[in-house]
């Protein structure tokens, strides 16, 4: 990217400024692959790449397939002697119980199941008409904002390292099992990486814009 | 990339731009046409929400140390850990690789956070001596991590959905997880309240210096 001396007149739409620094530029998008950084704050301002749309669409799909089905499986089972107990993710969530607790319990549901879902079903509502070349959905613009909104607080990989560190806590005190919902939770982590590495924001917004 | 004297910001340019979708706007603008976010050249308040979440997230923080974050009851025993003391006890163990992990998940990563967090609320004040660029990396390492805090949270949970053996054992969550909770997300509200491009823009305080410098080099 290369600094510019804006000329009064000059078409702003042409225009880009760096959200983390407020450098301006003249937006000139690279070839796929190629990505545009911020010259000051090295923040990463365009990144386009082929077929991004219908990958994260794939993906957006598989995140809320996964994380509906690992909510209802059992997620780990523990045994020791006779006796065992098997917990699904739904069940960790609400095992804040009383009072203040509740509270916290519905966040911990929103942060590990709800809102990585919402913003799936969001990115695939703003994505579909987009890449089949339709005209954007009705408040697809309002849809974007929010799940970007949303991003930080989509913690469903956090979630994924949680267990490995629950298992070797609880490991000497009883025998553990990996259940279903373990592996489509590992999955998810994964996915979660690809599809923030996919998404060119810039690339959203002006098609949204048409 | 560096060119040197060819940067400029909108702001500099008599522009505002929209942080959610970096478009530019003509200053005065409030409400970004292409994307609705609402825009503003600099939040002026923003430090003061950066200070205020600070200030609620650091109190919150104080009883997730010391208050019980999980008491476990088993045939034999009945005992109440707080976070430190939970790892302290799995290293005991000889389980390093997890006390480790949560000392610096729910301890250093915590302390640190609201250490940086302060030092560039203030450096925007008050200028400071580490390079632009270093504070805006910092700033991003502070965004990035502070999500990852919750960790602790997540794994009283897990454990004491799990460890429900009538007689045999139960794990039931200890007040510090509430606390905990609380403190991840006014620190992650108060990291997220700082602007950045504050960073950026030059400091009143080098300000002040070079017009005295030439001030000085005048009556000289």
């Amino acid at each position: 990217m290369h600094p510019t001396t804006p000329i009064p007149g000059e078409d702003l739409a042409d225009l880009i400024a760096c959200p983390k620094c407020d450098a301006l530029y003249k937006a000139s998008e690279p070839a796929s692959m190629e990505r545009a950084v911020c010259a000051r704050c090295h923040t990463v301002l365009i990144a386009p790449r082929k077929g991004a749309g219908m990958r994260l669409i794939a993906v957006s799909l598989t995140v809320v397939i996964l994380v509906v089905a690992a909510t209802l499986f059992p997620f780990l089972t523990i045994r020791i002697g006779g006796a065992s107990h098997s917990s699904s993710v739904l069940d960790a969530a609400l095992s804040f119980q009383g009072g203040l607790f509740f509270a916290l319990a519905l966040a911990v549901a929103a942060l590990i199941v709800f809102i990585p879902v919402l913003r799936a079903l969001l990115m695939l509502y703003v994505l579909v008409p987009i890449v089949f070349d339709r005209p954007p959905a009705r408040g697809a613009k309002a849809a974007f904002r929010m799940s970007e909104d949303l991003r930080p607080w989509s913690m469903a990989e956090i979630f994924a390292i949680g267990c490995a560190v629950a298992l070797v806590k609880v490991a000497d005190l009883a025998q553990v099992e990996f259940g279903p919902a373990f592996y489509m939770f590992s999955v998810l982590v994964v996915l979660v990486i690809v599809q923030d590495s996919f998404l060119c924001r810039y690339s959203v917004w002006k098609s949204l814009e048409a | 990339m560096e060119i040197p004297g060819g940067v400029r910001s909108a702001r500099e340019a008599g522009l505002v731009a929209c942080q959610r979708c970096t478009r530019v706007w003509p200053a005065g603008t409030e409400v970004c046409d292409r994307c609705g976010h609402t825009i503003e050249s600099r939040d002026h308040l923003a430090l003061q929400k950066v200070w205020a979440w600070w200030v609620v997230g650091l109190a919150c923080y104080v009883p997730a140390n010391v208050l019980p974050m999980l008491s476990t009851r088993t045939l034999v025993i009945q005992q109440e850990n707080t976070i430190v003391g939970g790892a302290v006890e799995l290293a005991e163990h000889g389980n390093w690789g997890v006390a480790i992990v949560i000392l610096v998940a729910s301890v250093l990563i915590p302390m640190g956070k609201f250490a940086v967090i302060a030092a560039l609320a203030m450096s925007v004040r008050h200028g400071s001596s580490m390079s632009r660029i270093r504070r805006q990396q910092l700033y991003e390492v502070v965004e990035y991590i502070g999500r990852w805090s919750m960790i602790d949270v997540f794994v009283v949970a897990l454990l004491s959905s799990l460890v429900q053996l009538g007689a045999l054992a139960a794990i039931v969550p200890g007040p510090a997880s509430l606390y905990f909770a609380l403190s991840v997300i006014f620190t992650m509200l108060s990291a997220q309240s700082f602007d950045s491009r504050m960073i950026w823009d030059p400091d009143a305080v080098v300000d002040k210096q070079a017009r005295a410098a030439e001030l000085r080099n005048r009556a000289g």
